[in-house]
């Protein structure tokens, strides 16, 4: 499934003192199998876009919107979101949705049957306890827990890394098309944070065709996205691979964002007139300086 | 003198939990600015909590100031050992910043001219003068962990504890948190113990220590910490991506000295390349 | 998300009435309710709504702005009205005609009925619009700071003002994120199949769970947070306390008294001196 968005504006409390402006004219396109990455300060419109991608934000009908000539377009594969006619149920179960600090939606009595939640909800009969299990099963291995250590624990006694693996194995349980994460490893430790992002990296491998991913950081960006989109004031500013969006670090300095270790060095060894042409992944960058190596010692 | 000594302190939450701490032996010097690792689970934000009477110890003693603190003593320590905690959004008691900045100074009965004046310190301190009558609700991360600060130094305590303090912000908010603390440390020689996962914060201390099951396992500058890359790891915890860096260069045969600044990396890279 | 519940109706302009002492605009609210219910004929009345035009104008507040706070009771309003209509009974004449214009079985529509609730329509009328202006000028924050100086003689007799002011302060400041909160879990929730919005009442019921257990969880986490925020804080009760903040009178709050005694007197004596009676 490809989403499509084009001419994308949202207006929190419209008319009101308050009025925000969160979306303002967004244009992108993310391609079936992506890992695709959406940068930008708090605040900047990210996470109200990417909830617009299975309408739990709803683009007001065009009426409203004014008979004016309306160009906005949402699609993500055959849904068309702008239309109120659209099955958001059948969209849901095709894009998951990992949101910021995900186990704080955990309520079950126990593992499984809060992994089980989502699986239920989206069938469209009441499925059969073997099928529920298999599901389950894969969906709770996959994350990288002991399905026979947890599924009867609670989810409120696991550890804060665990909590968040089963809460992902909970949206993920459905074999959704997209998987779109909000900062997924906010607040872990370094260790569960390089843990989720290999986690990531093995879902879109194995599971789901294309991963967009919120994120601030810009290591992990580099590492693993295909492209990443920078958003700023609820306008998209860049939508670059990181070899080429990072080669901006000073622009992206200048709006206060962060670039990655290897931009960085890659910057300051530049002023010290040494040129390293990498595409800013960690393996590239210290490949392409062993390569230089010998020239001097 | 020493702001904050733990002598042979023993804790556990009780029979049930898998924590325990056992005889920690620990201090930390006036004026010190210092990193408490470890990964999450290790026993970092008991130690802070223990530092303010927020958790009582099962045996041991902790002294602060000089002082041991005991149950009558409470008050008075609390004055002395500020505690800043992660949630930016369930630390605040009134909804504007003036209120919430006085918060502390109330309750310890200053008169109100005091309390204007400490407001106005206080939010000098941490940048946020021009949101002294801003809601709370409405300001980013980072702002809202700089009332919490403003807060805590209203009542112009020697030592402040971050209880991971920037665990919940993004990269803008870090750098702000971190900048301010530093900035307190120098100029108001308020002694800091920074508590915290990520890597990068420790760069910036006098010292680090790392913690694991509620031991302190390891003590040194960060550089020190830091070279001990192999060891880090059995505790959970990563090496700074230029630690990282530096020793994948050496693996590949390149001969860099250990960096912990891009600078110093690039200056060494430099040396090895024409 | 952006919800300013905490905000409630507060209109942010800035205006002679936005700044007025909120404990003397509570007491306005107050002696003004009095005097709508002391006015007894139209004149009196008609002076309350010269006074809270005047109040309007000088809030700066959008006349369609202050015309939503009616709509919402507009209903309980017309309601009343035609009850009164069809039974007040009386037989004052007020223009040419008879007394009694119609009449069945135990209904009956008089001269008298119609006055009676075009009065009482114009005064609920003003009891509301009256008391959305002080929600409109006043931020929720304020509003809790006037009640609480407002209640300070009660201390004498034990009443706990401080803990109930810092409840009421902390319930306001928590109120906006806990909703947030509650918006966040349901999204979590819906992006993961929920149906909260429909089913019968049995279904709904079990479908909330998912919300509610997450969110009570969130709620307690909140508190014990706090808890331990304020405790390192030294909060040790409202003994010894002192207090930052001090309300003060200025000449604006002078001259909103003054108008409003004018009120009442001019409400008194009319009373008294009735120059239309009903």
């Amino acid at each position: 499934m490809r989403i499509v968005a084009e001419h994308l504006s949202c207006i929190y409390n419209a008319k009101s003192p308050f009025a925000v402006k969160a979306l303002d004219d967004v244009s992108l396109t993310v391609e079936e199998g992506e890992f695709f990455g959406i940068i930008g300060h708090t605040g900047s419109g990210k996470s109200t876009f990417v909830q617009h991608l299975n309408g739990l934000l709803r683009l007001p009908s065009s009426l409203k919107r004014g008979k004016k000539k309306d160009d906005t377009v949402l699609t993500v594969g055959e849904f068309d979101l702008t239309s109120k006619k659209t099955d958001f149920r059948a969209l849901r179960k095709r894009v998951g949705m990992v949101f910021q600090y995900p186990e704080n939606q955990l309520f079950a009595e126990t593992v499984f049957d809060d992994v089980a939640f989502g699986y239920k909800n989206f069938a469209e009969k009441k499925p059969e306890q073997g099928e529920l299990e298999t599901a389950v099963r894969e969906a709770i291995e996959v994350v990288g827990l002991d399905y026979g250590a947890v599924k009867d624990a609670s989810p409120f006694d696991l550890s804060g890394g665990q909590k968040r693996r089963v809460a992902i194995a909970g949206v993920i349980v459905t074999k959704p098309e997209i998987l779109v994460l909000d900062e997924p490893a906010a607040g872990l430790d370094p260790l569960g944070k390089r843990e989720v992002m290999s986690l990531l990296h093995k879902l879109r491998e194995s599971w789901c065709k294309t991963v967009v991913v919120v994120s601030h950081d810009m290591d992990e960006i580099a590492e693993n996205c295909t492209r990443v989109a920078v958003f700023t004031e609820g306008k998209v500013k860049y939508v670059l691979p990181p070899a080429e969006l990072f080669k901006r670090t000073e622009e992206l300095t200048e709006l206060g964002l962060d670039v990655p270790l290897t931009a960085k060095l890659v910057l300051a060894l530049k002023k010290r007139g040494v040129t390293i042409d990498c595409d800013y992944t960690q393996e590239d960058f210290i490949r392409k300086v062993l390569a230089r190596r010998g020239e001097k010692c | 003198m020493k702001a904050l000594e733990y002598r042979d302190v023993a804790f556990s939450y009780g029979e049930e939990s898998a924590f325990r701490m056992e005889h920690l032996n620990f201090s930390v010097e006036e004026g010190e600015f210092l990193a408490v690792l470890g990964h999450n689970g290790s026993g970092k934000s008991t130690l802070a909590r223990l530092a303010n009477g927020l958790l009582t110890p099962d045996g041991g003693e902790i002294s602060v100031f000089g002082t041991p603190l005991t149950e009558k003593n409470l008050f008075e320590i609390r004055k002395q050992v500020g505690v800043v905690f992660q949630n930016p959004d369930s630390q605040a008691v009134a909804s504007i910043v003036e209120d919430d900045v006085a918060f502390g100074a109330e309750n310890v009965g200053l008169a109100r001219e005091e309390i204007g004046k400490r407001i106005d310190f206080a939010l000098r301190a941490v940048g946020m003068e021009e949101y002294r009558t801003a809601t709370i609700s409405r300001l980013s991360g980072g702002q809202k962990q700089r009332v919490a600060i403003a807060g805590v130094l209203a009542l112009k305590p020697k030592l402040m504890i971050l209880d991971e303090s920037t665990a919940m912000l993004d990269p803008r908010g870090r750098r702000e948190i971190v900048e301010v603390v530093k900035r307190l440390n120098e100029e108001e020689g308020i002694t800091v113990l920074l508590i915290t996962h990520f890597m990068e914060e420790a760069l910036l201390c006098s010292r680090a220590v790392v913690m694991n099951r509620g031991e302190i396992v390891m003590q040194d500058t960060p550089e020190g910490i830091f070279k001990r890359g192999e060891e880090l790891i059995t505790y959970n915890l990563a090496l700074p991506r230029i630690g990282e860096i530096c020793k994948k260069l050496r693996a590949g045969g390149m001969d860099v000295r250990d960096a912990l600044d891009v600078n110093t990396l690039a200056e060494e890279i430099c040396k090895c390349v024409s | 998300m952006l919800k300013d519940v905490s905000f409630g109706q507060y209109y942010p302009v800035k205006s002679f009435v936005h700044n007025l002492d909120p404990r003397l605009k509570i007491l306005f609210l107050i002696g003004y309710i009095v005097a709508i219910f002391l006015a007894k004929e139209f004149l009196a009345l008609g002076l309350c709504a010269a006074v809270l035009l005047f109040a309007i104008l000088f809030a700066r507040i959008p006349f369609g702005k202050v015309m939503r706070a009616v709509k919402g009771i507009l209903f309980l309003v017309l309601f009343t009205a035609v009850i009164n209509v069809f039974f007040h009974s009386g037989d004052a004449v007020y223009w040419d005609g008879p007394a009694v214009l119609w009449e069945w079985k135990i209904f009956h529509v008089t001269q008298a009925g119609i006055v009676f609730s075009a009065f009482l329509i114009l005064r609920l009328f003003l009891l509301v619009i009256c008391s959305s202006l002080l929600t409109y000028t006043t931020t929720p924050v304020s509003l809790t700071d006037g009640i609480e100086s407002l209640l300070t003689p009660l201390k004498w007799i034990r009443f706990p003002v401080h803990e109930l002011a810092l409840i009421m302060s902390i319930a306001l400041r928590f109120i906006p994120i806990l909703m947030d909160e509650t918006d966040r879990i349901m999204n979590a929730q819906k992006a993961r199949g929920a149906n909260l919005d429909s089913g019968g009442p049995a279904k709904r019921v079990k479908a909330i769970v998912p919300v509610l257990i997450p969110l009570l969880l969130s709620a307690f986490r909140r508190a014990d947070e706090l808890g331990d925020a304020m405790d390192a804080r030294c909060y040790s009760g409202g003994k010894n306390r002192t207090k930052y903040k001090k309300l003060r009178f200025s000449w604006r709050d002078l001259l909103a008294f003054v108008l409003l005694a004018a009120l009442i007197a001019g409400v008194v004596v009319m009373r008294f001196y009735p120059v239309f009676p009903l």
